[in-house]
């Protein structure tokens, strides 16, 4: 087991280089330099100033060789300095990457209480008027986009009880009721519209695991159909759901992106907004950077619970 | 002395698409104390559903009707789901067929012993562990304590059958059933586990209910036969007395089909011609009327019943014209 994460651990290092050199020279191919929107403010700015600044930051170089002097002071934490704020990348990220991390961890926590319970439900119940209204639900959630429901939480309860959502952000640890108050809406929205298909694939799997052999083992044993359900069946069902969840990763990324600009929420998707639009190369470079290796954290997460959960896995 | 398991009159009818199918009709059978019971047929005879009523395993598409499944003295169709889930693995337990699919991938093969022994004797999880490793050790599996924590896929299919064996006897059933336990293991293993389960069922005093299509194993291994066809009992007697002299055209014909040794191999193997009835269109008289070879006019509009033709044993067959 210690030897697998090691070695997943050191896949990740190929990924990471390659995934970082295709950001860093894609952003620089976006029309519209950023040289040329800071000399925008200056109307007098001639070709010599346009070529001192592009020197200043180091943009006069071939692209690779800024890669390899990026990547390596990226070695060492070093994500180069925002070009408009006066501030280091990897502080800029340091702020914002906990207000994302929250909303992420809290989507998924909802997406999957609610797509496991109603999947579960809807199985043991097939064919019920319980599984048709669950299923209704599953296919509004998968239908209707998540921005579209977020607005309609900003607008609705401000016209009918005159209340919506904090506008001013209170970190984490500062006051968690504050926090919680004003994340909670858009967490709870964003994992319910991932948990749609978390219950299509709950239900799919329980039903297809409950007309197993060992599950008529499991109630010849005379046990009580909640341990058959939650004992012998939900677990073997969640294997699929679990590679599921990790595939969902990059989906929940650019779902917070939205969320946090419509619910004024101070994340890295309100930074990167910003920086694309200003052509901030290294603070662009720098979340992207830190969205891969989230990403492929919570691949090696997922196949970590793959052994936890299948223990054919395991051995292997 | 009443006997321990008394079915009577049992049907067994499914819902399908095509309209209600009944897989047992009327069928009626005893079983006395530590008496081992085989019922032998095809495939679709309605053996495997006779099983899963006793043990109220059928589920949701299925109709139970009779006149009660007397199990010491108590009715298994009247009781309580709940009542009846207290049975199961309790005092009537099952082994099935396949033993590659029948036990939980994901959980240690310990865990799936021990879960009866906790359930329905209230013992401690140490405890049921411990007790697992002795049935383990019963069921000749080799360092008992180590394997408790391996899972099923470290097992070879004749193992885990020793393991689904294990887990039968684990709350010393009075009744186990054994539903074709040894259909999907290489032959060599067959006997192996059929000898097992004849003297682990000896020791305990249990009784068996034998379900087989294999004719050497109701010789080698039961003291009585209820041969069923097309959900009904055709016929019933002691091993001896079927053996000696099959009274139903469809037993003669099944012993005449079974592959033997002696025979020279130039020998066409003999079989029973025609299929096995559809059962949402059986015939109005004797189901097996289409293929005996002495059926004659009243076979085929009158439906014979069971009837004594000696001592302990039954018939139904109106007999040659």
């Amino acid at each position: 087991m210690n030897d697998f994460v090691i070695r997943r651990c050191l896949a990740l290092i190929p990924t990471l280089f390659f995934a970082s050199l295709i950001i860093f020279c894609a952003i620089r191919l976006i029309p519209g330099d950023v040289i040329d929107l800071m000399l925008a403010q200056n109307d007098v700015a001639s070709s010599a100033d346009r070529d001192s600044l592009r020197a200043a930051l180091g943009m006069d170089r071939p692209v690779i060789e800024q890669y390899f002097s990026w990547a390596g002071h990226a070695l060492t934490g070093d994500l180069g300095q925002s070009l408009w704020q006066n501030e280091p990348v990897a502080d800029l990220i340091a702020q914002r990457l906990p207000v994302t991390l929250e909303l992420g961890a809290l989507a998924i926590l909802v997406s999957i209480t609610v797509g496991v319970s109603i999947g579960v439900y809807s199985a043991v119940r097939q064919d019920t008027a319980g599984d048709y209204i669950a299923r209704s639900f599953s296919l509004l959630m998968l239908s209707v986009p998540g921005f579209w429901l977020a607005t309609l939480v900003m607008v609705f309860p401000s016209v009918w009880w005159r209340w919506s959502p904090a506008l001013e952000f209170t970190p984490l640890f500062v006051d968690p009721v504050r926090n919680l108050t004003h994340i909670l809406v858009p967490a709870v929205l964003l994992g319910l519209s991932l948990s749609g298909i978390t219950m299509r694939m709950t239900r799919t799997m329980m039903l297809d695991v409950l007309r197993q052999d060992y599950i008529r083992t499991a109630r010849a044993k005379g046990l009580k159909e909640s341990a058959v359900i939650f004992r012998h069946a939900l677990r073997n069902s969640l294997i699929p759901v679990v590679t599921l969840v990790g595939l969902q990763a990059p989906l929940l990324i650019g779902g917070a992106v939205i969320f946090e600009q419509i619910f004024a929420l101070p994340g890295m998707g309100a930074l990167l907004l910003d920086a694309v639009f200003q052509r901030d190369y290294p603070v662009v470079t720098g979340v992207f950077l830190v969205v891969g290796v989230t990403v492929l954290f919570i691949n090696l997460a997922v196949d970590l619970a793959y052994g936890y959960l299948d223990p054919r896995v395991r051995g292997q | 002395m009443t006997a321990l398991l008394d079915v009577r009159d049992l049907s067994v009818t499914f819902r399908t698409e095509h309209g209600p199918l009944r897989a047992v009709d009327g069928v009626s059978f005893q079983v006395a104390r530590g008496e081992t019971l085989a019922i032998v047929g095809e495939s679709g005879s309605g053996k495997s559903v006779t099983a899963l009523a006793l043990l109220g395993l059928l589920g949701n598409a299925a109709t139970v009707e009779g006149a009660g499944v007397m199990f010491d003295d108590c009715d298994l169709t009247a009781l309580t789901p709940e009542a009846m889930r207290r049975i199961r693995g309790n005092r009537i337990a099952m082994v099935f067929q396949e033993p590659m699919s029948s036990l939980n991938p994901v959980l240690t093969v310990g865990e799936q012993i021990a879960e009866p022994i906790r359930l329905h004797k209230k013992a401690s999880k140490a405890e049921a562990l411990r007790m697992a490793a002795g049935l383990l050790e019963k069921v000749s599996i080799p360092d008992a304590a180590a394997r408790l924590k391996e899972y099923p896929h470290q097992f070879s299919g004749g193992m885990r059958q020793r393991v689904l064996i294990a887990m039968a006897l684990a709350c010393q059933p009075a009744l186990i059933v054994a539903d074709e336990p040894t259909t999907a293991l290489d032959v060599t293993v067959q006997a192996q586990i059929l000898d097992l389960l004849r003297q682990l069922t000896r020791e305990s005093g249990a009784a068996l209910v034998l379900i087989t299509h294999d004719l050497g194993v109701v010789a080698r291994y039961a003291d009585r036969v209820a041969v069923m066809y097309a959900g009904r009992i055709v016929e019933s007697a002691s091993v001896r007395d079927l053996f000696r002299d099959p009274r139903h055209p469809y037993t003669r014909g099944l012993m005449a089909s079974s592959p033997r040794l002696a025979v020279e191999a130039k020998t066409a193997m003999a079989t029973i011609a025609g299929q096995p009835p559809d059962l949402a269109r059986l015939p109005a008289g004797c189901s097996f009327a289409p293929r005996c070879p002495d059926a004659h006019a009243r076979c085929l509009v009158e439906r014979p019943m069971l009837e004594v033709v000696s001592p302990g044993r039954v018939s139904a067959c109106h007999g040659p014209a």
